[in-house]
């Protein structure tokens, strides 16, 4: 069902522009005293100053998570290099030590200048070895070899700037069968 | 001195006529900040009235549709973020709708109403986001930042809920990629109660105002018959007097289950297409609200595939974005890659009338033009 909506014509205070202005500087004003008045409230960041606080799971720059050893997650399946839309994960496969586990990355890159931060990674990942949740989305070198972040750089995160609460983003044996892998390893997750 | 005998620009034709004026060709683009992006018009002024103008496309062109070859289905979803940013929920949506009737997936409830709310988020800032432009272009700065106040807030919703700004990649065959977070229902309320003020206020500052009235009126008129005949979809179709809107017209997901109207205008000037945003909003408006009272629990996504393999065919599906009709076609072949796709965007028919609209009006009707059709050219080159 279709609605029409008539036009009205202009009245002859509008045709004299002056109320016109004094009205549209009202509204003006109006913003500018609710804005002095809890400068919080207002859509503005003095940005390089104040860092912005973007939300926990914001795309951002990549991690990769640890196993409660230290040594990383990542079972070198590729199924995140053949999710990425622009092919920018590098991955080098080595037998593991681990008797448990049959293969772990010798070398993993990250090209963040290809990267086109989809988080398709992170969501194929069968093993939640990959997250973006590390919130640095400003990330600037001087060359371009710099961008390419290599394991240890990728590796080297703070558990402290992660939820404490949440045991899946400290280091931690992932997957679905958590549980599991924990009662294999005999281990209890240790918070930072 | 003879005068030098310089080749018309492509596109234009020799007309024969009046010796007395000099007529002459101005670029009006790709650098103009009015507009919208690198759109490059070539207009043939006689003093500042304009007898003729051609759009120049193809400064953006990014070649996605040949990229969609090299990609899975589920790679392509994020490359039309990249088309009409502002509306990229609704780009991803239409992709998906096709993959889901291709391969025959079901869509969770629950699923399809976190949709239609996002949806409708994307179309209010999407028009928000015009009424800045539409202010700001033609000299009213406030107008711009009001705009941008408002969009804002949602782009924070946004944010929180798929964990980026404007290139969203939130939808997914079968649902969309995570449920949404505990605050957001609250946080859509308040947007609801916001937008409302801001379009009173916008009402007061930019819709009585005189100047922007006479700037606008009767400026660039879009016939029924020519709105019909360049496939103009959208706003620009509604304001024209024809009341097609695929929400209603075609239903897709729960737009048939939710009350709400279709705004439509008779004279299809400037004006009118600017005010049917406002009334467009108040729909959207209510769609939310209903969608609020009515989204059951469920799950979020039906099963998850990490490729999907499309019978061999091809597939439509469209959508209703804040701009018009964008469709999908998808020829699919054997293997988890489409043969080809096209995207039929509705920027590109929108933008097609534009000579017609601006002959015999001045240079600054021009810029009004282009921001009340609400073009972004991203989406025309893709
Ligand atoms: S975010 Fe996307 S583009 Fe970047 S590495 Fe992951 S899958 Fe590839
Ligand atoms: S998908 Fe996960 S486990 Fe597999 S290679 Fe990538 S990061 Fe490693």
């Amino acid at each position: 069902m279709a609605k029409v909506i008539q036009r009205r014509s202009l009245t002859l205070l509008e045709r004299s522009y002056l109320w016109e202005i004094i009205k549209g500087m009202g509204t003006t004003f109006k913003h500018l005293f609710r804005n002095f008045k809890n400068p919080e409230k207002m859509q503005l960041m003095s940005y390089p100053e104040v860092e912005v606080q973007t939300p926990q799971n914001y795309r951002g720059s990549h991690r990769l998570m640890k196993r409660p050893d230290g040594e990383p997650r990542c079972v070198a399946c590729y199924m995140c290099s053949t999710a990425c839309p622009a092919r920018c994960i590098t991955i080098e496969a080595e037998p593991s030590s681990d008797p448990r586990i049959e293969k772990k990355p010798r070398k993993f890159e990250i090209d963040w200048l290809v990267c086109v931060f989809c988080g398709l990674c992170e969501e194929a990942c069968p093993v939640d070895a990959i997250r973006m949740d590390t919130r640095k989305v400003a990330i600037s070198h001087y060359t371009r070899k710099e961008f390419i972040a290599d394991m240890p750089r990728l590796l080297n995160w703070d558990p402290k700037d992660f939820p404490a609460n949440d045991a899946q983003s400290q280091k931690a044996p992932g997957g679905k069968q958590n549980q599991q892998a924990k009662q294999i390893w005999g281990l209890e997750v240790k918070h930072s | 001195m003879e005068m030098v005998k310089r080749p018309l620009p492509a596109g234009f034709q020799k007309v024969s006529g009046d010796d007395n004026t000099e007529e002459y060709f101005i670029n009006m683009g790709p650098q103009h900040p009015a507009t919208h992006g690198v759109l490059r018009l070539v207009l043939r002024l006689d003093g500042e009235t304009v007898r003729e103008c051609v759009p120049h496309l193809g400064y953006i062109h990014r070649g996605i549709e040949k990229q969609a070859e090299s990609e899975t289905y589920l790679q392509y979803v994020h490359l039309t973020d990249r088309m009409d940013y502002l509306t990229s929920h609704m780009n991803n949506h239409s992709v998906c709708m096709a993959i889901e009737k291709a391969v025959g997936i079901g869509v969770p409830d629950r699923a399809e109403y976190i949709r239609v709310m996002v949806l409708e988020l994307n179309r209010i800032s999407s028009h928000l986001m015009m009424f800045g432009c539409f202010g700001g272009d033609l000299g009213a700065q406030t107008a711009l930042l009001y705009g941008f106040k408002e969009r804002e807030v949602i782009t924070d919703i946004f944010d929180e809920l798929c964990g980026a700004r404007l290139t969203m990649n939130y939808f997914r065959p079968g649902g969309v990629a995570n449920d949404i977070p505990d605050t957001f229902i609250a946080r859509v309320k308040k947007v609801i109660v916001d937008v409302e003020r801001t379009l009173e206020e916008f009402d007061r500052l930019i819709t009585g105002n005189v100047i922007i009235q006479e700037r606008s009126r009767g400026i660039g008129i879009l016939t029924r018959e020519d709105a019909i005949a360049y496939g103009c979809t959208g706003c620009v179709l509604r304001a024209s007097g024809v009341p097609y809107d695929l929400r209603k017209d075609d239903p897709y997901s729960i737009y048939d289950r939710l009350d709400f109207d279709v705004p439509t205008k008779q004279n299809g000037d400037s004006f009118d297409r600017y005010v049917i945003h406002i009334d467009e909003i108040r729909q959207s408006i209510r769609i939310l609200q209903q969608c609020i009272e009515q989204i059951p629990e469920g799950p979020y996504r039906s099963k998850e595939k990490p490729s999907y393999r499309l019978p061999a065919g091809s597939y439509y599906a469209a959508t209703e974005t804040a701009k018009g009709i964008f469709g999908t076609y998808v020829v699919a072949e054997k293997g988890d890659k489409p043969w080809r796709i096209h995207s039929r965007s509705p920027n590109f028919a929108n933008l097609s009338p534009i000579g017609k609209m601006v002959k015999g009006h001045m240079i600054a009707d021009v810029v009004t033009v282009i921001t009340t059709l609400d073009i972004l050219i991203p989406d025309i080159d893709r």
